[in-house]
């Protein structure tokens, strides 16, 4: 029973420390939270990471990876949001990059993962459409097999950042026949084929980032097809519970929190700061001792996972616990901002206006309301942990 | 024991859900919210010919002399439909404010235009060091000479932008945050030295910060010194107007919810035949029935004057706050992905039930209020 970390940690954590008071500076911040200039942003940041050897921690070494142990992933990810830089954005480093490092062929391999570490290339994730959200086996979009190469028509909806994105994965119908988990196939297709259109979806938070994706005979080369055909679905699956480390985002919320603390701390009520009112009082450290618990629960999934255990389905209760925590936060800080959380500041009005976290906290407000949809929604991870850690 | 409405009260709620029926689909408000001040003036002279603009002021001024339980019933139906119209600023605290302390000149004068569709009004309290303590005024009110003279600044000023008058808050004597030294001025919105600075709410609605520089008055309202006890209870009618108006977006936001778990399908059945999602559609329900029964209560107690009329009215705001929050976050979480977007009406219903929740105090605020209402030793009140 020990959770200090060793002379080694230690000295890691020095290391990621100063990178960081290097690599994320202010300017980087603002070009990357500034929504015209976000994926320049994000770009940016992954290119210093890759530079510093750290932009897929979790890839195998020879591919562009670390060996970084459980502690030091740990570690880096508690010091990196400690400062507020963002996670690597997933779709290309870690979801579609695991497949192929999984299932992918030789030529797949050399043709995307240099590119995937080097920010050449954007990619999202066309799994949900319309009709096929929690239950993702039910999706429809066609994929027909002609010659040497698929066909595809259907369509893709939710696809965050699908407008700056140059790649797709996708899973596909190839078979209809049998149980809807059979029958799908998994595809890698470039956005600039002939056919793809992409539509932008307006959201609550007023920040673009879901879209539709239309595939109208897109015609996509059967070498970029992962695996076997019909195999989709077991390399997709294989795909969600892996990688889950961070799904509960604690350094996140610890930092969010400390914001929260401080703003309240300035916002003054009757000549009382709002700290000293004993329901906010209340309300935040409510919110601070589930955070010191759920600290320690990721602790020890990691500690088992640094044991040989592979990430198991305890891993939604992390995501349900995690994206509570990140959302009664949320609520705090508007709660904070007062009458100022419901309006909209934006460039329309100066700054004088004062409270001006309030439009920052309005915007991740609405925007973190969809935390516990994807992802698989919490009910979603409720049910599987029913089914497969109690075993109801 | 009688919870029905009068004939008349019948009468004007189901011409108002008429209205919204014909007139507040989701591509209309859209379309309404749009235009300049985010409210549609044709809807404004409807309301008027309508006679709703009429409705809680004095037949002598050409009003129609409601209480509470008329508000209720507009105000409820106006929530229904996410109606933008500025009926909360214009008639309710504008208005209330001119009817309860306005000189007979004044009230001749100004009643007859709001009633008519007129005259667009807007009460300036808020500031921007005050949070929810009404009483926090550093706008300062000057005697030079006969004249009363504005220096200050009011934030969040709803309808601020459309209105041709407002009455301000301002402070003539005492304290930051005293009672006693509130006055309450009657100001026209294009005198000199008045610069505002216009924004939208995340509902839709526009707000401004005003800005006064040596701005002359043109009438002051009800007794200098005293405007804190003149608006106490013109902002409670409020509470219970906006409440009201919560408890319809939430009626409406239940309704939509339920109404997309029996159609929306996955795994081969309708998303309402999971329990889970059930359960958390009765609590909606019944959260929403609370709401409705401390409205009542609230309303009740109000017309009757009632000692349980401000326990009743803090309670309400604590309620309607917190079954806001539930109710909203719920009816997104609902709909999955398209809760998130503005292709259906979900975010904007919860976005008004947001600021309904910080308008005048947050539901924290008030169950403070609350709590020092009834933890008083009855001894101590009465003293
Ligand atoms: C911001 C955002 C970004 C996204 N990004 C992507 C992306 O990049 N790529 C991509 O492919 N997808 C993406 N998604 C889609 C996301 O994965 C789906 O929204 C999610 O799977 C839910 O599906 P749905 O929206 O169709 O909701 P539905 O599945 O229709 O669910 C509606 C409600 O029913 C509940 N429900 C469903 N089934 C059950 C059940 N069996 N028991 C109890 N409750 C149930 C849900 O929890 C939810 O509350 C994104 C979604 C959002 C909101």
């Amino acid at each position: 029973m020990d959770t200090r970390l060793s002379e080694d940690d230690l000295a890691f954590q020095v290391e990621v420390r100063q990178f960081l008071a290097e690599a994320w500076d202010k300017e980087l911040a603002a070009t990357y939270g500034n929504i015209a200039t976000m994926k320049e942003g994000a770009e940016e940041w992954q290119t210093r990471l890759y530079h510093k050897g750290w932009v897929a921690p979790h890839w195998p070494v020879e591919y562009g990876g670390t060996d970084w142990s459980v502690t030091q992933s740990f570690i880096y990810n508690s010091e990196r949001a400690a400062v507020g830089a963002p996670e690597v954005l997933p779709f290309g480093v870690t979801m579609v990059a695991s497949v192929i490092i999984a299932y992918g062929s030789d030529g797949q391999k050399e043709k995307f993962l240099p590119r995937i570490l080097k920010s050449e290339d954007w990619w999202c994730q066309g799994y949900s459409e319309p009709g096929a959200g929690s239950d993702l086996a039910s999706l429809k979009m066609r994929a027909d097999l002609e010659g040497e190469e698929y066909v595809l028509n259907g369509s893709k909806i939710w696809t965050s950042y699908a407008q700056y994105a140059n790649w797709i994965f996708c899973l596909v119908r190839t078979d209809s026949s049998g149980r809807k988990q059979e029958g799908i196939t998994f595809l890698l297709i470039d956005m600039d084929s002939p056919g793809v259109t992409v539509r932008a979806i307006n959201t609550i938070d007023g920040f673009h980032h879901l879209n539709e994706v239309f595939f109208d005979n897109v015609r996509v080369p059967v070498e970029n097809r992962i695996g076997e055909e019909g195999k989709g679905w077991t390399y997709a699956k294989s795909l969600l519970v892996h990688e889950r480390l961070n799904i509960a985002e604690v350094a996140s919320s610890k930092c969010a929190l400390t914001v929260v603390r401080e703003e309240a701390r300035e916002e003054i009520n009757g000549g009382k700061s709002l700290l000293d009112d004993p329901i906010f009082a209340k309300r935040l450290t409510d919110i601070e001792i589930e955070l010191m618990a759920l600290e320690f629960t990721e602790l020890r999934a990691l500690a088992a996972i640094s044991e040989g255990n592979p990430p198991g389905p305890e891993s939604s209760l992390l995501k349900i616990q995690g994206t509570e925590l990140q959302q009664a936060i949320q609520e705090l800080r508007m709660d904070v901002a007062a009458y100022y959380s419901g309006t909209l500041q934006g460039e329309l009005t100066p700054a004088g206006l004062g409270h001006g976290f309030a439009d920052t906290a309005q915007k991740l407000y609405f925007r973190g309301r969809a935390s516990s949809i994807y992802g698989g929604s919490n009910e979603v991870q409720k049910n599987i942990t029913a089914k497969y850690v109690l075993g109801l | 024991m009688d919870f029905n409405l009068s004939e008349e009260q019948t009468l004007i709620r189901d011409s108002i859900a008429r209205f919204v029926s014909e007139n507040y689909a989701f591509d209309q408000r859209n379309a309404v919210v749009a235009m300049e001040h985010g409210f549609s003036a044709e809807h404004w002279q409807q309301f008027a010919e309508l006679g709703w603009l009429s409705i809680p002021f004095a037949e002598e001024h050409g009003g129609f002399g409601g209480g509470p339980v008329d508000t209720m019933v507009i105000m409820q139906e106006f929530g229904r439909g996410l109606v933008a119209e500025p009926y909360l600023a214009t008639v309710m605290l504008f208005g209330g404010l001119l009817q309860a302390g306005a000189s007979e000149q004044v009230r001749e004068n100004y009643i007859p235009q709001i009633i008519a569709g007129e005259l667009q009004g807007a009460f300036a309290y808020l500031e921007r060091q005050s949070r929810y303590e009404m009483t926090d005024v550093v706008t300062r009110a000057d005697k030079d000479g006969e004249q009363w003279v504005l220096n200050g600044e009011k934030t969040v000023v709803l309808n601020g932008g459309a209105a041709d008058k407002f009455i301000v808050l301002a402070r003539n004597a005492g304290e930051q945050s005293e009672e006693a030294g509130l006055t309450l001025f009657l100001v026209d919105a294009s005198s000199t030295g008045v610069q505002r600075t216009v924004y939208r709410m995340t509902d839709g609605q526009e707000a401004a910060t005003l800005s006064f520089k040596d701005v002359q008055v043109e009438a002051v309202i009800g007794a200098v010194g005293d405007g804190y006890a003149l608006m106490t209870p013109i902002v409670d009618d409020a509470r219970l107007a906006i409440c009201a108006n919560a408890l319809g977006a939430m009626e409406a936001l239940n309704e939509k919810t339920l109404e997309y778990c029996k159609t929306r399908e996955q795994f081969g059945v309708a998303i309402g035949s999971f329990q889970a999602l059930q359960h958390r559609m009765v609590d909606m329900f019944g959260a929403c029935e609370n709401v409705k029964s401390l409205l009542l209560r609230a309303v009740c107690a109000a017309q009757d004057d009632d000692v349980d009329a401000r326990r009743s009215l803090l309670a309400l705001k604590v309620m309607a706050g917190r079954a806001g929050r539930l109710i909203g976050g719920e009816a997104i979480q609902l709909h999955g992905g398209m809760g998130m977007t503005d292709e259906l009406s979900i975010g904007f219903f919860v976005k008004r039930l947001m600021i309904i929740n910080s308008l005048f105090g947050d539901a924290d605020y008030h169950q403070q209020l609350f709590a020092a209402l009834v933890n008083t030793p009855a001894s101590s009140a009465a003293a």
